[in-house]
């Protein structure tokens, strides 16, 4: 299963970036493997709007099954993430990667 | 003659003074007033008036037909504003996104995003003796506010002759919903504070209205708070202070209660029918020219 | 690192003076970032000396090449928004009416029009009288600010607030319910919703609260006006409970808040009473976030 984590760095060890759409960095994790890659999404800045739902076509293209982040997608990135049929986890901004999927292995953390 | 009534900062008293204004000119002639702050519109608040007219407004957008659809990806290429995406084997709208450019659509090699009304909003008329009141209000999440704002002064212009005032409570900012309210307008009432808030936000709204060409002046709100910067501003400027109106307790507590503040506050009154003399002048000018 | 993000949905109800006053009471420890880009007054209490400043270029508009244009009008024909009107026989873009779309460049046959990115502002970074910095920005008249203008304010913030390792970044949030409030609002950990008794002010409340509470961000609410009308305020209070919103503080009406901002003061530095009701507000805040300042 590939989780992907919003994060302000490449590794597990990077802290979460709590933003959804205009995060910085993607990690993917594939549980199955236990490979850990990422995406850089910075390019993202240069988007005067509608950085929810383009960030969520990325997430669709790297093959993610399960998204954890912060505060959660906006509106417009819910509906994308919904009809991909990714599971959407919140409520780990505060934490590094490791910690979220720690907290995600203990079923702490909130479902959208 | 269309009057827009503005100012650079939120909260200076725009929806006080339009309200005031328009029921006040009602008393003795066809006014209408407009609410054309569409994403927070207040003015209906302060307004008791009979509902008699209300219809969705729409904006045009692309809506995907599977059927044609060679998923070619062009679409999404020509949206400047990420409102169209192809995700996989399909194509997603986002309406709130959504410019209304047609360039998804009429680009489509094989017609497969026709475009299709979609609802921005509701517009609704209320009417109480001579006073009309129009007001139009975005659905929330709608981003653009200008296509609602765009239709909402066309209804007002093919309902009400040329001869009838129409007052208009803009948006406030400098950005561009507030141009388009103000853009038609014969003249614009900038309404401040004499605050250096007031008086920064009063700089850029005049900035705006001098760049778009339109003739205006200042009614200076909650006069005697702050300091006599906004004033020295406006002589330095030769701009027209039309009047004040005094920083009063009663007032602010009468306006929380929802209500109008002319019919029992004296000062408010005494601003109205100065600004309401000011307005006719510039009107029987403005006749006069057209004859 | 923590966010707390200030946010009113209605203009006028004290905001940027009250978040000044957080930034005073923050002092040091704090990144202050003003996302309130439509009207930017927060610089006005903070004697900022727009240290760095940066050109920001946001959207497109088109241009057309005289040189290369052939009169054929296909690029009106394709404007919907009227902005390519003929002036002294040329095709010309009225720059307050195009929205960027890049549709006529599409359809030029002979590629005279190009889209560029114009600059819609600026970006500052200033040392601020609280010993501190400050992001803040303008922008041009006619330009929308934007979820990538408040990013961009915010991330300079975030990112200097980490460098530097101050506790938080308080931001001063963007009005209405659009685009720039969702970016306000992305990241938050603390949302405090500035409010008066008004009708409207109630009205605007519920409004933008629906959007935090679509972020699922802990929110509390500092009623300014407190006793202007007590039958609102109850309205307000009981709004607050159903939602679960922390009551921070009331602050009474008083026109010494109006005095301190013409004086350029926050009000804890100009009235004790008030002064007081914000440390409060302050104190409550920084212990449900967490922080210690």
């Amino acid at each position: 299963m590939k989780i992907v984590f919003t994060a302000k760095g490449t590794d597990m060890d990077a802290a979460m970036d709590p933003r959804f759409g205009r995060t910085e960095y993607f990690v993917i994790f594939d549980e199955d493997s236990k490979s850990v890659d990422s995406f850089d999404n910075r390019a993202i800045e240069g988007e005067a709007h509608g950085a929810g739902p383009k960030t969520a076509q990325k997430l669709g293209e790297l093959g993610a099954e399960v998204l954890i982040t912060g505060n959660g997608p906006g509106g417009n990135a819910a509906t994308v993430l919904k009809t991909m049929g990714t599971e959407v986890l919140v409520g780990a901004g505060d934490m590094t990667v490791t910690e979220a999927y720690d907290a995600y292995k203990a079923g702490s953390l909130k479902k959208v | 003659m269309k009057i827009a009534i503005a100012s650079g900062k939120g909260g200076t008293g725009k929806t006080t003074l339009s309200t005031n204004l328009a029921s006040y000119i009602a008393e003795s002639r066809i006014c209408v007033l407009s609410d054309l702050d569409v994403e927070e519109p207040n003015s209906g608040l302060f307004i008791k008036a009979e509902l008699i007219h209300k219809e969705d407004k729409f904006k045009m957008i692309p809506e995907w037909e599977k059927s044609k659809c060679e998923l070619c990806g062009n679409c999404q290429a020509v949206c400047n504003f990420n409102a169209v995406l192809k995700m996989g084997k399909m194509i997603m709208v986002f309406p709130e996104l959504c410019h209304g450019c047609y360039a998804c659509s009429e680009l489509c090699p094989t017609d497969s995003l026709p475009m299709k009304q979609k609802k921005m909003g509701e517009l609704k008329s209320y009417k109480n003796g001579n006073l009309n009141f129009i007001e139009s209000k975005l659905i929330i999440g709608e981003e653009q506010a200008v296509p609602l704002i765009k239709q909402t002064i066309a209804y007002v212009d093919d309902n009400f002759g040329e001869d009838v005032i129409k007052i208009f409570d803009s948006p406030p900012g400098t950005s561009c919903p507030v141009i388009e309210a103000t853009r038609d307008a014969d003249f614009v009432i900038l309404v401040t504070e004499p605050t250096p808030f007031g008086l920064h936000d009063l700089k850029l709204a005049v900035e705006t209205v001098k760049q778009m060409r339109i003739p205006f002046g200042v009614v200076i709100n909650r006069h005697g708070i702050g300091n006599d910067s906004v004033e020295l501003y406006c002589k330095e400027e030769n701009i027209a202070i039309i009047t004040t109106i005094p920083n009063d307790r009663l007032i602010a507590e009468t306006y929380s209660q929802g209500k109008l503040l002319y019919p029992t506050i004296p000062s408010v009154k005494e601003a109205v029918i100065s600004i309401s003399e000011y307005i006719e002048n510039i009107n029987s000018q403005k006749e006069g020219e057209t004859k | 690192m923590k966010e707390i993000v200030v946010i009113s949905g209605k203009g006028g109800t004290g905001k940027t003076s009250i978040t000044a006053s957080l930034a005073y009471l923050g002092g040091e420890d704090l990144i202050i970032a003003d996302c309130d880009v439509d009207a930017a007054d927060m610089h006005l209490l903070m004697a900022p000396d727009f240290g760095q400043s940066e050109d920001f270029y946001s959207g497109e508009i088109a241009y057309i090449d005289q040189d290369a244009c052939i009169k054929c009008g296909k690029c009106q024909d394709v404007c919907r928004f009227d902005a390519i009107p003929v002036i002294d026989t040329q095709y010309v873009v009225d720059p307050l009416g195009c929205e960027g779309c890049g549709y006529c460049a599409r359809v030029c046959p002979t590629d005279a029009i190009t889209n560029s990115q114009p600059k819609v502002g600026e970006v500052y970074v200033s040392n601020v009288r609280t010993g501190t910095t400050m992001i803040h920005a303008r922008l041009s008249i006619g330009a929308d600010n934007s979820g990538k203008l408040v990013a961009k304010v915010k991330n300079e913030a975030k990112t200097l607030a980490e460098k530097e390792n101050k506790i938080a970044v308080l931001v001063d949030g963007s009005p209405g319910v659009g685009c720039p409030v969702v970016s306000s609002l992305s990241g938050a950990s603390f949302v405090i919703l500035v409010t008066e008794p008004t009708v409207s002010g109630l009205h605007d409340l519920k409004r933008v609260y629906e959007l935090v509470k679509k972020f699922g961000i802990k929110a509390g609410c500092i009623i300014n006006k407190a006793d202007l009308n007590e039958a609102v305020a109850d309205d307000v209070k009981k709004f607050l409970k159903e939602e679960d919103i922390v009551l921070l503080s009331e602050i009474p009406y008083n026109v010494k808040f109006t005095e301190a901002m013409t004086n350029g003061k926050t009000i804890v530095e100009y009235d004790e009473d008030l002064g007081k009701k914000i440390s409060e507000s302050w104190t409550k805040i920084t212990d449900i976030v967490g922080i210690e300042i």
